[in-house]
């Protein structure tokens, strides 16, 4: 028996560009940058004094029909909730408890939470004894019991934005969250797609959401020197794939897609937006910093995906053309990971990788972290569905030694059907997507 | 329905706790019944309501000793959990007799190719090192001694090892790992709180199943033995309420009346999981079978699951959801390994859960409770569970139980080591979120 085809019926996402598929697709289309200064903390100091927030008037209360479940929701959760309230929306799916609770799982990339950074250092601070030079656990304790809030604490648990949801659906089957890095809501979708392949549930509520946009986020990525530190006008500053480019920008949000077996959206009438086709996951095993120089274990992500998809990457469809349409990109905007990851389209395509048209949108909404790959697999989805293609911001002094199409600046107009979506984790995670147009 | 699947077997266990790392070390230790609980050694943890936890004893394992020499330096940026992980990954690796690249082969020959070799990891919340840590943080010190973000971003963040925040990514442990033994196939780190082992040990056998991969290093570490993670135990409503004058080995008490709570714990391990055709070519000793994997998410009345559902009904979701995978009835159960952290409400639930999938057996249907030795291991603790699951399958043998008792209409009253000659066991986590988890693992004559 051949396996189940697995559709996308919904799609939802928070990010700095907006609210809804249409907002923030419509500001992709212009180039539009959602960076400006810090405001969540006071970050005046810090080597890196940008990111793309989400901007202070989102309220995920007014996704729900019930925001009081959800009263100690983190900032994931909150941006959770909003994009798959989006999506289950779209999806049409019964907003009554659904009959079949169980064949509703949920397969989530999703960050740990916010820390509450000023109580915690102030705890270590007080908990500190210059003498012996160690924390005095007695003294932290009580310190810690008087200041730090109870649901907040819990709520930073990275399966809160999981629990929050499971409540809003009251979906009751396989639950997961994976945290691979960057590369966690791209193999969300992915094993969610996987499950449901083999028949494990009907609709899985798939995606990522993520905030490293604290005090400790921007140290622990200025401490790696993966951050731009660009000294200008912050919309300048991420740009991948330019010869200039100086690290990533962090972005913050959630993205969110209902995933479901053609026969379950069939048998319930609903429209299926795209369909999904490939899944491929590898690891680089190489070091805890850096990524394969070769692009291999990119390579073997992407040649799984697209060989369970069942496309030969050097094939030419009846157009010209190769057979995927769109790629997009990790393209971080630092050093290593562009490189890296042209090498690694060209190690698959071949020749053909300079036809394929590949960019990058965190040069306009930062890099959302763990919640990156749904983000970016969403604007795949979207590329197909309206034919155009979202730009790379910024690319104005292309990098001599990076020759593939980067879209440069402007969206473009473009027949598409197949698209290839990569992410990339720290830790040398890599996965890969491959979706596409929906034919009956 | 599509279960084109191949058979999954367990040829290595490498589990981490208390009693210390290998199945010999925590074997013993539940056969005699003796406790893994003491006072920490690392803290005076009697600012909170319990002073005890469930840790190996200092000096006991050293990471340096189980990683190849070239690999000594990278054990610097190892968090705890990394380095339980990475013990339970040198332990299972060894116990499957397998040679992978951590062995560093003279002619560089593994025995599973590299591509076909995955890894599945359960994470928790790593906490920050607090030394090492609050060294930097005092750099930033207003005269009056409170923190000064100011001065931490232009020059107090610079005392921090650039590769600081690596060490507490929940995808290290996965990393180091892959890393040591070479593992380039499919890899994931799944953070569902105490379900996250069985979750990823259910995904290496889906992944095998579907033929990605030939073998995986599957399971789960966590150490919630550092302040942070036992004032969130606290804070969940989890920890013991005790004093330092308590015995320590009575505290934890899985399913009993007098239930007191539970105790931070530290560690977890990994397995050897292999298609049975992979291990029946290279002529493995195969120590079970996995037969079955379920999970659910349970209805959270309190939406973060902190409260658990007193109905169990995500749980028992979980293990029907098993048995279904298996193709068995609960009458083909012959022990279980539960959670039973010693922590009532959660108690009741999963034992609600047991009522409600074995019916009048319930009560006869031996229940094998680890929680005294592991304490609230987190992430780690399904891989000790299922460990202990496989040895009782390999050994015929039960083990002792402690502090327990039968007022929830299951059979965890006190008892001795004793021959049973299990031949099936169901393996179960719930998980504080929600989550649960359940394998099944059979015996090979």
């Amino acid at each position: 028996m051949s396996a189940p085809r697995i559709v996308v019926t919904g799609m939802g996402w928070v990010t700095s560009l907006g609210y809804s598929v249409d907002s923030v697709w419509n500001r992709l289309m212009k180039s539009e940058s959602g960076m400006a200064p810090i405001t969540r903390f006071d970050a005046r100091t810090f080597p890196t004094t940008f990111a793309a927030e989400v901007k202070k008037d989102y309220d995920f209360r007014t996704f729900l029909k019930d925001p009081a479940l959800h009263a100690s929701a983190g900032l994931n959760s909150q941006f959770a909730l909003g994009a798959a309230r989006q999506a289950w929306k779209q999806s049409g799916l019964d907003l009554s408890p659904p009959k079949n609770a169980r064949r509703v799982g949920l397969y989530l990339g999703a960050g740990e939470g916010v820390l509450d950074f000023d109580n915690y250092a102030a705890c270590m601070l007080k908990g500190w004894n210059d003498s012996t030079r160690t924390v005095d656990g007695v003294k932290w304790a009580a310190e810690a019991l008087s200041r730090m809030d109870r649901l907040r604490e819990i709520e930073q648990e990275p399966n809160m934005p999981l629990a929050h949801l499971a409540r809003e659906f009251n979906a009751r089957g396989p639950a997961y969250n994976c945290l691979t890095a960057c590369a966690a809501s791209t193999q969300a979708i992915g094993e969610a797609f996987s499950i449901l392949r083999r028949g494990d549930a009907d609709v899985m509520i798939s995606g990522g959401t993520h905030s490293m946009i604290h005090p400790f986020g921007v140290t622990g990525f200025n401490r790696l020197t993966a951050l731009s530190t660009f000294k200008g006008d912050p919309t300048m500053a991420s740009r991948p794939f330019c010869f200039s480019r100086d690290g990533f920008v962090m972005g913050e949000g959630s993205g969110m897609v209902i995933l479901e077996s053609l026969d379950h959206a069939t048998a319930r009438g609903a429209t299926p937006i795209a369909e999904v086709l490939g899944y491929g996951s590898s690891a680089d095993a190489f070091r805890i910093t850096d990524i394969q120089p070769d692009g291999r274990g990119a390579a073997v992500a992407m040649q799984h995906a697209l060989t369970q998809a069942g496309i030969a990457a050097d094939a030419i469809g009846s157009d010209g053309r190769p057979l995927i349409h769109y790629i997009s990109a990790h393209g971080t905007g630092t050093k290593e990971n562009d490189s890296i990851e042209t090498r690694a389209v060209k190690r698959v395509f071949g020749a053909l990788a300079k036809k394929i048209p590949m960019s990058s949108v965190k040069s306009m909404m930062g890099h959302l972290i763990a919640a990156a790959g749904a983000v970016e697999f969403m604007t795949c989805v979207l590329a197909i569905e309206r034919g155009m293609l979202p730009p790379t911001r910024n690319l104005n002094d292309p990098d001599p030694d990076l020759d593939l199409d980067y879209v440069p600046n402007h969206a473009r107009a473009a027949k598409v059907e197949t698209c290839l979506s990569n992410s990339f984790g720290f830790g040398g995670q890599n996965d890969t997507l491959v979706v596409t147009r929906f034919k009956p | 329905m599509l279960r084109h699947n191949r058979r999954v077997v367990i040829t290595g266990i490498g589990p981490i706790a208390a009693p210390g790392l290998g199945i010999d070390a925590i074997w013993s230790a539940l056969l005699e019944g003796r406790s893994g609980v003491a006072l920490c050694a690392t803290y005076d943890s009697s600012g909170f309501s319990c002073p005890f936890v469930a840790q190996l004893p200092p000096g006991q394992f050293d990471v340096k000793q189980v990683v190849p020499k070239s690999y000594r330096k990278a054990t610097k940026v190892m968090a705890r959990d990394t380095e339980l992980v990475v013990g339970g990954a040198a332990e299972a690796v060894h116990s499957a007799g397998i040679i992978t690249k951590a062995n560093e082969p003279v002619d560089g020959r593994v025995t599973i190719p590299v591509d076909r070799m995955g890894c599945h990891i359960g994470a928790g919340l790593i906490a920050a090192e607090e030394t090492e840590l609050t060294e930097a943080l005092i750099t930033s010190r207003t005269v009056d001694g409170r923190f000064d973000i100011g001065a931490w971003g232009v020059i107090g963040m610079q005392n921090l090892t650039p590769l600081w925040m690596l060490k507490y990514l929940p995808n290290m442990l996965a990393c180091h790992v892959t890393i040591c033994h070479d593992c380039q196939g499919p890899s994931n780190t799944i953070t569902c709180g105490e379900a996250s082992a069985l979750l990823s040990i259910g995904e290496s056998m889906r992944v095998i199943g579907r033929g990605h991969a030939d073998a995986c290093l599957s399971g789960g570490a966590e150490s919630k033995v550092n302040l942070m993670a036992i004032l969130r135990q606290y804070y969940a409503g989890r920890l013991a309420k005790v004093s330092a004058l308590d015995d320590p080995t009575t505290i934890v008490r899985p399913f009993a009346a007098n239930a007191k709570g539970s105790v931070a714990g530290e560690g977890g391990g990994l397995l050897v999981l292999e298609a049975a055709e992979t291990a029946a070519n290279r002529g493995a000793k195969v120590m079970a079978e996995l037969v079955g994997f379920g999970a659910s998410q349970s209805f959270c009345p309190d939406t973060i699951g902190a409260e658990p559902a007193a109905d169990g009904e995500g749980i028992s979701d979980a293990m029907l959801s098993a048995l279904d995978d298996a193709g068995m009835k609960p009458d083909d159960i012959d022990a279980i390994v539960p959670f039973g952290c010693g922590a009532a409400a959660m108690d009741a639930a999963e034992a609600t859960a047991i009522r409600r999938v074995f019916g009048g057996r319930a009560a006869k249907v031996p229940l094998v409770t680890i929680s005294t030795i592991t304490g609230s291991c987190g992430a780690g603790f399904g891989a000790v569970a299922a460990s202990v699951a496989v040895q009782c399958l390999r050994t015929g043998m039960l083990p002792a139980r402690v502090n327990g008792d039968a007022s929830q209409g299951v059979d965890a009253g006190p008892i001795a080591a004793r021959q049973a000659n299990p031949k099936s066991i169901l393996v179960c986590t719930p998980s504080l979120g929600g989550q649960n988890a359940a394998i099944i693992l059979r015996g090979v004559s």
